[in-house]
């Protein structure tokens, strides 16, 4: 059953991933994307990580998707399409993305995993111990300084994106 | 653990999503569509974090620890950049890479 939903889960992801990078229109191929990060947050749950999948659909598909359909419908003519890439330049960057897929398959193919089996199921408790502990291991240093940095995140955005006045109201001669 | 599912197919199926972003990235001319192509380059690396910890190291919880970084950092960056992108089209009315040169140098 879990194999069933597993390859039907990455059959949709890949489908809709290539269908977000060729298409030609600008809203279509985000919301392709939300199926993709959907998709993945599917197989969050299937290997048994609720509290990811919920951060997953949260922060990915709730989130960075609206900012993304945003900046599309304030900066793109929607009917506008995209303009196709010149068939040599696509020939040749198939290529290469082939041969680095064919590196890393047989990279990943020829090593070999220990895989432990095992069924646990991690609670949302034990990660926000890992998280706010202080002792070896803990990670209590790069979640403050993550913190930091979304503030700081959050004044660049807001600096940046209100830009100069287009026009000075105490200059009358324009 | 995935019942039925090794590693090496999930390892599979994050390769090919990774080297789909790598080409989007690469033919797109569109500031928002290489956005996109680097949202599905790092959500591929997020997998492999959790996964190699799902299916190698079940006892300890770094790859999670780590992909949630992965994901506030990304959420960060796409803010800014959006702003970017935001900034420039109104100074020069377009998103297009080949019409933008004043941030070059």
């Amino acid at each position: 059953m879990e194999k069933i939903i597993f390859y039907s889960l990455a059959l949709i992801m890949i489908v809709f991933a290539i269908a977000s990078v060729i298409s030609r229109k600008m809203l279509r191929s985000v919301i392709y994307l939300l199926f993709v990060l959907a998709g993945i947050a599917g197989i969050y749950f299937l290997i048994d990580y609720n509290f990811l999948a919920a951060i997953q659909l949260t922060i990915y598909a709730g989130g960075i998707i609206v900012l993304i359909i945003f900046s599309v419908l304030l900066v793109h003519h929607i009917e506008l399409e995209l303009a196709i890439p010149k068939i040599s330049k696509q020939i040749i960057t198939v290529l290469g993305c082939l041969i680095g897929l064919g590196v890393f398959l047989v990279t990943i193919y020829g090593h070999e995993f220990n895989v432990i089996e095992n069924n646990n199921t991690t609670t949302t408790a034990e990660i926000g111990t890992l998280l706010l502990s202080y002792e070896t291991g803990g990670f209590i240093l790069p979640f403050e300084v993550v913190s930091v940095l979304l503030l700081a995140a959050m004044i660049g955005a807001i600096v940046i994106a209100k830009g100069k006045k287009l026009i000075d109201k105490n200059d009358e001669t324009i | 653990m995935i019942p039925g599912v090794t590693i090496y197919e999930i390892l599979t199926v994050t390769s090919i999503l990774f080297f789909i972003g790598v080409y989007g990235f690469i033919t797109r001319k569109n500031l928002i569509s290489i956005l996109i192509s680097v949202e599905l380059i790092l959500n591929a690396s997020v997998i492999n974090f959790v996964v190699i910890n799902k299916y190698l190291y079940p006892d300890m919880l770094q790859g999670v620890i780590f992909s949630i970084f992965i994901i506030a950092v990304a959420a960060a960056e796409t803010a800014l950049a959006v702003s970017i992108i935001i900034n420039l089209y109104r100074q020069i009315s377009s998103v297009e890479v080949k019409d933008i040169e004043t941030m070059k140098y």
